[in-house]
């Protein structure tokens, strides 16, 4: 049986040609991008053409890239690196959104523990938060403002053009925005989004693990979390991940080149799954916007009734690999952060999968992920509890 | 606001009489050159003046890339209209309404270069002028501090409106005014020479010395990436690197520390005008500034300049060090220039470097050298290296690579 691989979200299938990338210079270019040999220059000379290279694909400058080891990394000296930095004295004021990837809301509540005060804002039931929200939440001593580019639950879109409209008029509030599971599939308007800091981590757009960038809008100050060395403009110490870096710009071109296409293609297959389920009544599909708020590659259901690591294990049985919840937050039996902030019971915020696919999906297979899971549902049934 | 066209006036080419026709054939030449990446554009050239019709191009699209181009003086978006009075003033009208900020006052500039119009220059002015009142409520005549100046330009093929100006970089069409050997160390300084002297229609060959192991290949890499930028003002530019270690760890044996850098600098240009005489090239540029630094006092140009027989052009000399990196920060060499590598002028610093150093004893320590001297000056020429650069890196090597069809292992990778 062929085993189908549904969880984009979590993690993307690399590129063929980064696995070479990666491995060729891992073998060719072992050399310490900051010594001043030759070898060492000719890595050094790698990240900085990756550096172009990714500033090219998201239309910002090339200093105006840090690469870091991921997502966590980024959201982490995107958001502690801007409070450190923050010269205000006296209280400081953060908003964020009561959705976002536990790498954000973990370092929130963090900051709160140390006494940033910290707004959530909460989201609607279509599982977007609205800019009117976060412009209600605006004190005088806010000093960032964090919303993600697209939820790694629901898929949902967030308002990040008008939110950076809205922030244009505030320069003491900086904007940083978690774009992990936006990159390579929606359009990053970097010059005149208003954001001051994006995330991004390669492996979610088919690129390596233990690699991402931070982009910082030229001018924005971040204090570094990792003191050392002092590479990356001192934004971020520690030896060039050469092999993680070159890979990160290559999958990056490779993904933005091709976004248009793909995204279009995810977006029928995602119609084509959402119809499927629509003739499950079993299940009930979460915060299924258009495609104008959602994200093309994802869909979150929920079976009510049945814990979902359940349908999970039943699925993998069929061949079928998909998550509950977030990947980094479902080992937890607790109901959904996310759904229930979007105001669903418990019953539905408990027992939600995420469904998420990517390049190497064909209808055929969406086909086959339904016939799968109707196959499980209708074994589950009868263990339903109310 | 559309425009119709941009008018670009030509900057000092206009007052040399005779040769203006190639000058202009230069400008038009440059202005295409760097405006080559924008699709659908038509120039038109006309006496002192080109045109270039947008056909739908935004005006942004060509603003940037008209800024650097030496020999224009300056230029605006404008909008052609036929003779026809009424033609004319509902021009002027659009014109008006499209600007932003919307302004307050205005006043109305009329040129009737066609003599053979119907209304005089004052007449004109009056009917455009009251025209543009009549259907604007708020605006007002202000003839001494307009907000906006309307310009009517009548020429006999139409008549041109515009509103603002945009001032040009000036100087010459690049080459107009020959060639010169450009000595670029890879501080801040003479690459900032370098641009001048291409604004005043230089072209430009750069000389650098290196002397690994003692310099860094950081360091030329750095003049590299300085030579492509000066490239983005003059499409393609050479790039001799001359290999100066053995001059250079010759002098410092030489037993005269506080003439070290004197000596040096003489050797430099006894071999760029070694190189400037390959090149045909008339003259050697530097970014001396008068008592920057040692040996560039008066007493140490005057030593080191009596070397070499070519006129030694210092556009810098009498520039503060300010203004100096303002320019160099508009230019976009700024950036690399303050990179920490150490060029070879930097090494070997003696403690007290001689501000006056006395010709006939530096004359004497050279006469000392004797026939080595010579023999090294020639094997460093012989041995120099030299590249084609663009902005986009270098354009004799990216011939032979696509020439071959195997993409380098680099390009491969990205």
């Amino acid at each position: 049986m062929k085993t189908l691989y549904f969880d984009h979200c979590a993690s993307t299938p690399p590129y063929e040609q980064v696995v070479r990338t990666v491995g060729e210079l891992m073998n060719l270019h072992y050399a310490n991008s900051g010594a001043i040999h030759r070898a060492g220059a000719e890595a050094m000379k790698l990240v900085e053409r990756a550096h172009a290279s990714v500033a090219a694909a998201c239309g910002a400058k090339p200093e105006e890239v840090v690469f870091t080891s991921g997502g966590t990394e980024s959201n982490n000296l995107a958001i502690k690196g801007t409070i450190l930095a923050s010269s205000r004295r006296g209280t400081k004021h953060m908003i964020t959104t009561s959705i976002e990837h536990s790498s954000v809301h973990g370092v929130a509540k963090q900051l709160e523990r140390m006494g940033v005060e910290v707004t959530f804002v909460r989201p609607d039931a279509s599982g977007r938060v609205s800019a009117e929200d976060i412009a209600a939440a605006l004190r005088p001593e806010t000093v960032l403002v964090s919303v993600m580019h697209v939820n790694n639950e629901t898929g949902a879109i967030q308002p990040i053009r008008e939110i950076g409209r809205l922030l244009s008029v505030y320069p003491q509030t900086r904007f940083h925005v978690d774009g992990v599971q936006a990159v390579g599939k929606l359009e990053l308007d970097w010059a005149s989004s208003g954001v001051d800091l994006y995330s991004a981590s390669s492996h979610k757009f088919r690129g390596p693990k233990g690699a991402g960038f931070l982009l910082v809008r030229e001018g924005v100050r971040l204090e570094p979390l990792l003191a050392g060395g002092g590479q990356e403009d001192g934004v971020r110490s520690g030896t060039h991940n050469v092999p993680g870096i070159v890979g990160t710009a290559q999958a990056l071109r490779l993904a933005t080149e091709t976004r248009e296409e793909r995204a279009a293609k995810m977006h029928g297959l995602r119609r084509m799954l959402i119809g499927l389920l629509q003739d499950m009544p079993e299940l009930v599909l979460n915060a299924a916007g258009d495609e104008s708020v959602s994200a093309p590659h994802v869909v979150n259901v929920s079976y009510p009734g049945m814990r979902p690591e359940v349908l999970v294990h039943m699925l993998e049985k069929h061949g079928i690999l998909v998550s509950t919840q977030s990947a980094c937050s479902s080992k937890s039996l607790k109901p959904s952060r996310v759904l229930l902030a979007m105001g669903l019971d418990e019953a539905r915020a408990s027992g939600s999968i995420r469904i998420s696919f990517g390049d190497e999906h064909t209808e055929e297979d969406i086909r086959l992920l339904a016939e799968r899971l109707r196959l499980a549902i209708s074994k589950l049934k009868p263990l339903e509890r109310s | 606001m559309i425009y119709d066209l941009v008018v670009v006036r030509l900057g000092e080419v206009t007052i040399k009489g005779r040769n203006r026709s190639r000058f202009e054939g230069m400008m038009l030449a440059r202005i295409r050159q760097a405006l080559a990446a924008v699709e659908g554009l038509e120039y038109e050239r006309t006496y002192g003046r080109i045109y270039i019709r947008l056909n739908g191009v935004r005006f942004e699209e060509v603003e940037e890339p008209l800024k650097d181009v030496f020999g224009i003086h300056s230029f605006s978006p404008a909008v052609r209209s036929g003779h026809d009075l009424e033609e004319v003033r509902a021009a002027a009208l659009t014109l008006m309404n499209g600007l932003e900020p919307v302004p307050q006052t205005f006043k109305v500039t009329v040129r009737r270069a066609w003599k053979g119009y119907p209304h005089d220059s004052q007449e004109m002015n009056h009917l455009v002028g009251a025209h543009v009142l009549r259907n604007t409520p708020a605006l007002k005549v202000d003839v001494h501090h307009p907000d906006a100046e309307l310009k009517v330009d009548i020429q006999q093929e139409g008549v041109y409106l515009s509103c603002a100006v945009v001032p040009g970089a000036g100087g010459f069409p690049l080459g107009m005014n020959g060639k010169a050997m450009l000595l670029l160390s890879g501080g801040i300084d003479s690459p900032v020479a370098g641009w001048m002297a291409m604004r005043k229609g230089l072209e430009i060959e750069a000389v650098h010395f290196h002397s690994y192991p003692f310099t860094s290949q950081q360091a030329t890499d750095k003049v590299i990436t300085l030579t492509q930028r000066l490239a983005h003002y003059g499409g393609r530019i050479k790039l001799h690197l001359v290999p100066f270690t053995e001059l250079q760890t010759r002098m410092v044996q030489s037993g005269h520390e506080h003439l070290i850098i004197t000596l040096m600098r003489r050797t430099m240009l006894r071999i760029a005008q070694r190189l400037a005489e390959r090149s045909g090239a008339l003259a050697i540029v530097t970014g001396d500034s008068l008592g920057q630094v040692a040996s560039q006092t008066l007493g140490s140009m005057n030593v080191i300049g009596r070397t070499i027989e070519l006129p030694l052009l210092r556009p810098l000399v009498m520039m503060d060090k300010r203004e100096i990196i303002r320019i160099s920060e508009r230019i976009g060499t700024y950036e690399t220039s303050i990179l920490p590598f150490e060029d070879c002028c930097t090494l070997f610093v003696p403690k007290s470097p001689a501000t006056n150093p006395n010709l006939r004893i530096v004359e004497k320590v050279e006469a000392g050298i004797g026939a080595e001297l010579e023999k090294l000056i020639e094997e460093a020429v012989q041995g120099t290296e030299t590249m084609i650069l663009t902005t986009e890196g270098r354009a004799d090597r990216a011939a032979a690579a696509a020439a071959s069809a195997e993409p380098s292992d680099e390009d491969r990778w990205f």
